[in-house]
């Protein structure tokens, strides 16, 4: 399998790489417990986009779970294949509760928070590279993070489970756009409180 | 708590202080869930200028204004309503489902809760509820459920293009009159259509563009609607004490975020 990009994303970074339809991206969670937040589009037309409802429509159709884990398919706003976890040592991965912004910190957290980084600061900058905006920031996924839905509705954002070099591998299904925020978030348990670097492997599948 | 950042330090807290305030913040969101509010309407809607049915299968696009109140009836207990709204004035700010369900720490949206954009204010509050439950985690049905009947993602995705849109603007939506809940393994049970006549209203919290269409939930095992869905919208602006205001202390911050834009000279 032949190695197409190896690099580290710092604590609370973006990324971004287009996969080639049957290209694999390894995201490893190097010292544990950090949520890395990602969009998945179209690389030709990102009109086209992960669509998080198609997405557990479809699962909740083949009695699977409202997270994600291996054998979930990525479906776009089309019901089409983006990606599909082939390999994962977490075992959920989050796609309900959204990226973390400056304003919705001021809602959740209160208003001292305003001015500290967010994934969606991430997400915007990266976005711009490809000629994207906010109209383009849709559902994303969370990986590595715990965020349970109980049976009574609470949903919250639980203390990680992924362990140091925990992994997840996604292969594309079409020519796939990835954006990724290292998330930065310290004012809830989904980076155990201390952001830290991950690592992404882009391979030949 | 209006300590400012700069006072808080808060980008040099130990993992200890961050999670105490965390917690702090998750014990109060407990105990108001513990206590719900949910009600219906209590009389006639005030200042009512518009009525209108929407046929099975169809969609129709309303401009509203801040403090308009929507009633929707379902008369016939057809199996859900696809709901999505942007903010009028700057269309890029919209419904946002994952804040919606994170900031108030629940699936669970009836009485007192409220719909959040994308931007950290409300876009509606939940005025009044019969209960029926509505889903913002799977939502409005598609063309991968409806086996060629009309759906409510290409409802809403008209609706959209008729006020200038494309499908990038139409994200996840809500399900109205869909209660969907989880299992403790994970899975999800929908729980059948709703009574004749679960009633929802909601008031705008900005002015708004909205997209309803009478279609059935994702997971509803009757993928075409069964009657009709009626709507009144009248005007009734919030008092001192008003529910949705107050229910909450991530609500009364998203209020104060959305009532900053509000300011006039």
């Amino acid at each position: 399998m032949s190695i197409v990009s190896d690099i580290v994303v710092p604590a609370r970074a973006p990324y971004s790489a287009t996969l080639k339809k049957g290209q694999v991206m390894r995201i490893v969670d190097l010292e544990s417990q950090q949520a890395v937040d990602a969009l998945f589009y179209n690389a030709h037309d990102p009109s086209e986009r992960y669509s998080v409802q198609d997405t557990l429509a479809a699962q909740a159709a083949q009695e699977k779970k409202f997270y994600l884990e291996t054998g979930s398919v990525l479906l776009s706003n089309e019901g089409n294949a983006l990606v599909s976890i082939i390999a994962d040592t977490c075992g959920f991965h989050d796609s309900c509760a959204g990226a973390c912004s400056c304003e919705s910190n001021t809602v959740r957290f209160g208003h001292e928070t305003r001015f500290m980084h967010a994934c969606r600061e991430n997400f915007l900058m990266e976005l711009s590279k490809y000629g994207l905006g906010k109209r383009d920031l849709v559902s994303n996924v969370n990986f590595f993070m715990n965020v349970p839905i109980r049976p009574d509705g609470e949903l919250t954002v639980d203390d990680g489970v992924s362990e140091p070099g925990g992994y997840v591998e996604l292969r594309a299904e079409m020519d796939v756009l990835v954006l990724i925020s290292n998330c930065p978030q310290v004012n809830n348990p989904c980076n155990g409180f201390r952001p830290t670097p991950i690592r992404i492997i882009v391979s030949e599948g | 708590m209006s300590l400012d950042a700069e006072s808080l330090n808060l980008d040099r807290l130990t993992p200890e202080q961050y999670r105490a305030r965390y917690e702090a913040l998750q014990a109060r969101a407990r105990a108001r869930a513990a206590a719900p509010a949910v009600q219906a309407a209590a009389g006639a809607l005030p200042r009512v200028w518009k009525t209108e049915t929407i046929p099975s299968g169809n969609y129709v696009g309303l401009k509203l204004k801040r403090f308009d109140v929507i009633r929707i009836h379902n008369l016939e207990g057809t199996a859900g309503a696809a709901l999505f709204l942007w903010n009028a004035d700057d269309v890029s700010e919209r419904y946002n489902a994952g804040d919606t369900v994170k900031l108030q720490w629940t699936t669970v949206l009836t009485t007192g809760r409220v719909l959040f954009s994308d931007m950290g204010r409300v876009l509606a509050s939940i005025t009044a509820d019969t209960g029926a439950g509505h889903d913002s985690i799977v939502g409005p049905n598609g063309p991968a459920q409806a086996n060629g009947a009309r759906n409510g993602r290409d409802n809403l995705r008209l609706a959209a293009a008729k006020f200038g849109m494309t499908r990038r603007d139409v994200g996840p939506a809500i399900s109205l009159f869909s209660k969907v809940t989880t299992d403790a393994q994970g899975g999800f049970h929908y729980a059948g259509p709703p009574p004749k006549g679960a009633m929802v209203e909601l008031r705008a919290e900005q002015n708004l563009l909205v997209a309803l269409s009478n279609t059935p939930h994702a997971l509803s095992p009757v993928q075409e609607s069964t009657g009709a869905i009626r709507i009144e919208i009248g005007h009734n602006a919030p008092g001192p004490h008003d529910l949705c205001r107050h229910f909450t202390e991530e609500a009364v911050r998203g209020f104060e975020n959305t009532d900053r834009e509000f300011l006039t000279p």
